[in-house]
């Protein structure tokens, strides 16, 4: 299969009042096929938002790309002009943030603002923008469609402006939907719904996702490959399964086991401790040099606080970045 | 068991209009009753809009129910003096999803840390001090931090440090809205660790509101299943997971998201 998106070695910084800039990106290097669902695994400041943003260049002023390259389709949209990356924008690559209620416009109908987005990107006459909208709208609400499109934001549920914000990034056919935390707000009733309609809009339309999230059970059954971020770095990079099942970089396993389990037969553990990752990951506890990990690492080795680790390959598809591995 | 808390038939209805003005009440508690004994936990879960929120509400004493009874050990809290319940109130204390929110990022942690004492007037100037130094060595957080504004600190760190404000008052019972939904998943399962060591160290009694069934399921003794404003179904943790009786907990059920089940190889090596 083709990729659609490839992410070359990618650096990126804020700047900050203090006299250094802060990297928050350091050399992500990833692609992305058509079709898949790839996930983006992160804890806070692991940098999956800013890797969001910085593909389609809305970095907030002081972020700034250091090196590096964001291949759509073989063209490097870092270097692309303003007029190019409007149409790429919500044409092709369509970006879904996390808080539904804050990214629609309050006072303007949701299907009004379907409309715009179409009208944004396609000069025909308003009737066929009215048929494409109501087309889109179909798609996600069968039932309602009418008073759904005439409702105004605060007027639907959680998972109803969730849906709308779906409808607005799917509205132009992109190729690439790029989904920040979309479910974090929601409960999990609606968001099991919003899973399944991620998983039937990639089916129905052969969309490829970047879905990012801080949890990695939602991933489970949902990614195709799972990316895990760290730091700013990418530590482990596989086929969901493999990474969920069979766990590589010490930070993913550990992350793993300090899920609680959810089922009846596990009783013995129940109010038991969890086992849990020591330290933190702010930006002031990392590590000058070697691997980011180590301080919190339970099998570090010496090498680890002098060397930054090499990424190895420890399948056809599965990397991991640890000196434990060669290959 | 003694139960601490005692819920009858709880019922809070919002006056709302609708949009050509005509009265439109919404019944956000509709006749709930529960009892938690003291030193367990009980998990509330439901979906959003169930009314797990307004319930937290009323039992801390910040919205006042329409009708019904709440019984904190012994004393209906709906019919006692407000003098009375200035006494009661600090033993019920409420920690909130967003720690950034719920603190005030200009004031030093140490200020967070006393002013329910100073509001209370309890204990010296000195010994203000010397109780906050140990109720930030209680929830995990080193004592250099105190002079500092909250608003350096990590989102943990935050909710480690509402956790020690909601103790200053030493409470009964610690009401816990959506307290872990809002963390990363490693730091959730280390505030999880750093409440129920505070439970078996002080026998405290938590109401642990969520739409998590998985983090419920781990720490608490009973889940209670809200659904519009109803508690449809309420037992023993176990028994809500094996034996689901309504619909409304097994679609909760359903739709938690689980890992595959992993085969992790030690750790250590």
């Amino acid at each position: 299969m083709a990729s659609v998106l490839e992410i070359q070695d990618l650096h990126v910084s804020y700047r900050s009042r203090e006299v250094r800039s802060r990297p928050v990106l350091s050399g992500v290097s990833f692609d992305l096929m058509a079709g898949e669902i790839l996930g983006v695994l992160g804890e806070s400041g692991s940098g999956k938002s800013t890797l969001a943003a910085s593909v389609l260049r809305v970095l907030p002023p002081n972020g700034q790309v250091e090196k590096g390259a964001v291949l759509y389709e073989g063209h490097n949209l870092l270097q692309a002009n303003p007029e190019e990356l409007r149409q790429i924008r919500g044409g092709r690559i369509a970006l879904i943030f996390q808080e539904p209620s804050l990214a629609l416009h309050p006072t303007i109908r949701v299907g009004e603002q379907v409309r715009q987005v179409l009208a944004a990107h396609q000069s025909s006459p308003k009737n066929v923008l009215n048929d494409r909208a109501r087309e889109v709208f179909t798609h996600l609400f069968p039932q309602d469609t009418d008073r759904i499109m005439r409702s105004y934001p605060h007027q639907l549920s959680g998972g109803q402006r969730q849906r709308a914000l779906i409808a607005q990034a799917i509205a132009c056919s992109p190729t690439v939907v790029i989904a920040d935390e979309p479910t974090a707000a929601l409960d999990p009733v609606t968001q099991a719904e919003i899973l399944g309609v991620f998983r039937s809009l990639r089916e129905s339309l052969g969309l490829a996702m970047i879905f990012i999230t801080h949890n990695p059970a939602l991933l489970s059954g949902f990614a195709d490959r799972i990316l895990v971020l760290y730091a700013g770095q990418v530590i482990e990079w596989g086929p969901a399964e493999a990474v969920l099942r069979l766990p590589q970089h010490p930070y993913t396993k550990a992350l793993l086991e300090s899920l609680p389990a959810i089922s009846a037969e596990n009783e013995k553990s129940r109010k038991n401790k969890l086992p849990v990752i020591a330290g933190n990951s702010s930006p002031s506890s990392l590590p000058r040099r070697g691997c980011s990990f180590e301080p919190r690492c339970t099998v570090r080795m010496d090498l680890c606080r002098e060397f930054e680790p090499p990424l190895v390959k420890l399948g056809k598809l599965h990397i991991v970045s640890c000196f434990k591995y060669k290959e | 068991m003694e139960p601490i808390l005692k819920v009858e038939n709880l019922v809070k209805r919002y006056a709302k209009r609708n949009f050509v003005g005509m009265p439109q009440d919404f019944l956000a508690l509709d006749g709930v009753s529960f009892t938690v004994s003291a030193g367990t936990t009980l998990a509330i879960v439901g979906e959003s809009g169930s009314g797990k929120s307004t319930l937290a509400s009323c039992i801390a004493c910040l919205e006042t129910p329409t009708a019904g009874n709440l019984w904190f050990e012994g004393r209906n809290l709906i019919q006692v003096a407000e003098s009375d319940l200035r006494k009661i109130r600090p033993q019920i204390q409420l920690i909130f999803s967003d720690p950034a929110s719920s603190l005030n990022p200009r004031w030093k942690i140490l200020e967070i840390l006393i002013e329910p004492l100073i509001l209370q007037g309890r204990l010296s100037r000195k010994e203000r001090n010397t109780h906050a130094f140990s109720l930030l060595e209680r929830v995990g957080l080193s004592s250099d931090i105190v002079e500092r504004p909250s608003s350096e600190l990590s989102g943990g760190q935050r909710q480690r440090l509402a956790i020690a404000r909601a103790l200053t008052l030493d409470p009964k019972l610690l009401i816990l809205d959506e307290a872990l939904s809002a963390l990363d998943c490693s730091v959730q399962a280390q505030i999880a660790n750093l409440l129920l060591e505070l439970q078996s160290s002080l026998a405290m009694t938590f109401l642990f509101i969520t739409h998590d069934l998985t983090m419920a399921a781990h720490l608490a003794d009973e889940i209670a299943v809200m659904s519009q404003g109803r508690i449809v179904e309420q037992g023993p943790s176990t028994k809500i997971l094996r034996n689901p009786g309504q619909e409304a907990t097994r679609q909760l059920l359903a739709a938690v998201p689980r890992l595959p089940h992993a085969t992790f190889p030690a750790t250590q090596q």
